[in-house]
């Protein structure tokens, strides 16, 4: 089989750049590679379908014509296991083999599994693709209680869908506190009073030294030796970037892919994106792995844009979080808690239901975090994205009333007002070009 | 290519912050289409999908602007919300959207609004069905307009 592009992985980054590509070039031979044997799915909402609230079809990312719509071969369920750069080929596990002009690795992430004893029982299981969602769900029948190792993102996912399915849960998080990645301090205890609301039991400081059971998980214990008793465990402790095709080849990687500004690796012709890359981070100035779905979608999208000849910039992103699993209401971005604070002016606000906190540096937004209130959140994360000086407005991002009007006027002006050259029509008819107005 | 593209625009400066275009807005996204019941009646509330920003004497109402680079549409987790390819307007599907949030953050407008009553997102949808958009249609001052630009991509 050849094709002009090549795109392993099926899920945010290979389909944003899938429609990049047909939005330049409608015709071009187009194979997607995915050994996961589903349409593609919107992985964050494995939780949704082991809850109960969405079926498989829920999920689905984009309709199910999708491919058929855009002239696209999907093959499903088939693993590429080897790369050859230099003829420009990949073989899949099935010994086929695809020739191709352009390459995208947008294989997104592989679970870490931490070393210790036990692992290799029945009722050990991740939580990251929808077979892992559906493997859990088919062993639910046989669970009371279940430990959650990692109370990060997808640690905190995981334990919503198995409280709403009625599963006692406990929580290992090594830190000293609950989603300690996105959250500051005072967000992160507000989170977990709530997930502690739900019933949960949360044991910070310690992780899981031995998954007991003869067989099948019985219990866990911790590293102090306490045991808990358990039917599943589930391991959520993060994801490590997918990058074993670019073994023996030159295709650099650091610990994900090293992408340009064009998310092209330094191999002509293969790009890179998503979980498995290391794209642009605005906040770090630097490549940095953010394991978010609008990056691997942006960044996807850039990659296809050039790979069809289109030459657009990745605009950069950071971390970038929505959390509103048991009932909270969190968006954080960035740098919530710089490890050295000298050089930072940090912003709270704090009432009974709203906790909002900006991080500034040199007069750029560099993170922030927002409980409670966070329509107008966007607004104060478009001037981080836009790296815009908010030397005069500093005082005036937590005001109760912040909004657009609050911007520099030259800001919402371009925003808002009619554009140069453009024909006006008002509810009555069309406006003479000179309205005056003062 | 060349397509003409219609957004709604303000004109500020003869905005008079008077909101009507909000109680328009409520009154379209409400299943009886009356003022009053929009208002006082219909249970769950209808919502209005706009704003009208103020600082000081300025003033000027804001909705989606439907952005030629859509943030929510590349933020979004479901894929509910979509940019559609004639239009170019944005829209979310109530059927997909499950309320996640992650488009308000994404949206450097805050124009997106949470309906209260479904929790998923609610937007201006450029009134389908409306010769034109109720908030530019009853806008007694003509702060709000529709401009037509051609689309250059
Ligand atoms: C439970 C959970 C909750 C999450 N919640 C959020 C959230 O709320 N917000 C958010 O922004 N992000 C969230 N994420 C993260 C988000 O899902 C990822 O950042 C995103 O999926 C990355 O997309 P990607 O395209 O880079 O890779 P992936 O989604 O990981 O997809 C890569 C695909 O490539 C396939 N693949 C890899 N190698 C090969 C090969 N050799 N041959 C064939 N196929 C291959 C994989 O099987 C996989 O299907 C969550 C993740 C999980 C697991």
């Amino acid at each position: 089989m050849k094709t002009k592009y090549l795109i392993i992985g099926n899920s945010a980054g290979g389909i944003a750049a899938a429609e990049a590509i047909r939005e330049v070039d409608k015709k071009g031979a187009l194979v997607i590679v995915s050994d996961e044997a589903h349409h593609t799915y919107s992985r964050p909402l494995i939780s949704k379908y082991l809850s109960g609230e969405r079926h498989k079809e829920g999920i689905l990312f984009r309709p199910a014509s999708f491919y058929e719509d855009n002239n696209i071969t999907c093959l499903t369920g088939e693993r590429v296991d080897q790369l050859g750069i230099k003829e420009g080929s990949a073989r899949l596990e099935n010994g086929q083999t695809i020739g191709w002009q352009k390459l995208l690795l947008a294989t997104g992430g592989k679970p870490i599994m931490p070393r210790m004893k036990g692992m290799d029982k029945r009722g050990v299981f991740n939580f990251i693709t929808l077979n892992d969602a559906v493997e859990i769900d088919g062993y639910l029948e046989r669970v009371k209680r279940a430990v959650v190792i990692g109370g990060g993102l997808i640690g905190t996912s995981a334990t919503e869908a198995l409280v709403k399915r009625g599963i006692a849960v406990t929580v290992v998080e090594m830190k000293d506190r609950m989603l300690n990645t996105l959250l500051d301090e005072a967000t992160s205890r507000l989170a977990e009073t709530a997930v502690e609301k739900a019933g949960v039991s949360i044991i910070t400081g310690h992780t899981v030294a031995e998954v007991l059971g003869r067989g099948t998980v019985c219990g866990a214990v911790l590293d102090d030796g306490h045991e808990i008793a358990c039917e599943m465990v589930v391991v959520a402790i993060g994801v490590f970037p997918r990058v074993e095709l670019t073994q023996g080849t030159e295709i650099e990687i650091n610990r994900g892919i090293v992408v340009d500004k064009y998310m092209a690796t330094n191999v002509a012709g293969v790009y890179a994106c998503g979980d498995a890359a290391e794209a642009y981070d605005f906040v770090y100035g630097s490549g940095r792995l953010v394991s978010i779905w609008p990056n691997a979608y942006v960044g996807g999208r850039t990659a296809g844009y050039n790979m069809a000849g289109k030459k657009m910039e990745y605009a950069g992103g950071t971390a970038m979080n929505s959390i509103n699993y048991f009932g909270l209401d969190i968006v954080t971005a960035g740098l919530v808690m710089p490890a050295d604070v000298s050089g930072h002016e940090v912003f709270t606000k704090q009432n009974d239901s709203v906790y909002q906190r900006v991080v500034v540096k040199e007069n750029h937004i560099v993170g922030m975090a927002f409980i409670g209130d966070i329509e107008r959140s966007g607004i104060v994360f478009g001037l981080m994205r836009d790296r815009v000086d908010i030397s005069g407005i500093k005082e005036q991002l937590l005001a109760d009333d912040f909004g657009l009007a609050h911007l520099p006027p030259e800001l919402w002006r371009e925003r808002l007002a009619v554009p140069a050259g453009a024909r006006t029509v008002t509810s009555q008819e069309e406006v003479e070009e000179d309205y005056s107005s003062e | 290519m060349g397509a003409a593209v219609k957004r709604i625009y303000v004109r500020e400066e003869v905005c008079m912050g008077c909101g009507l275009c909000r109680v328009y807005c409520q009154t379209e996204h409400s299943r009886s289409k009356d003022i009053y019941k929009a208002f006082k009646r219909e249970m769950p509330l209808p919502q209005s999908r706009l704003r009208v920003e103020r600082k000081g004497d300025v003033c000027f109402a804001v909705q989606c602007r439907h952005c030629d680079e859509p943030w929510c549409v590349y933020s979004c987790l479901t894929g509910a919300m979509r940019k559609d390819p004639v239009t170019g307007i944005v829209t979310s599907d109530s059927e997909k959207c499950i309320g996640c949030w992650t488009c308000l953050i994404a949206c450097p407008n805050g124009a997106l609004v949470k309906d209260r009553n479904n929790k998923i997102v609610a937007k201006c949808d450029f009134c389908p069905g409306q010769e034109m958009p109720v908030c530019v249609a009853n806008c007694p001052n003509e702060a709000l307009v529709i401009a037509e630009t051609d689309d250059e991509s």
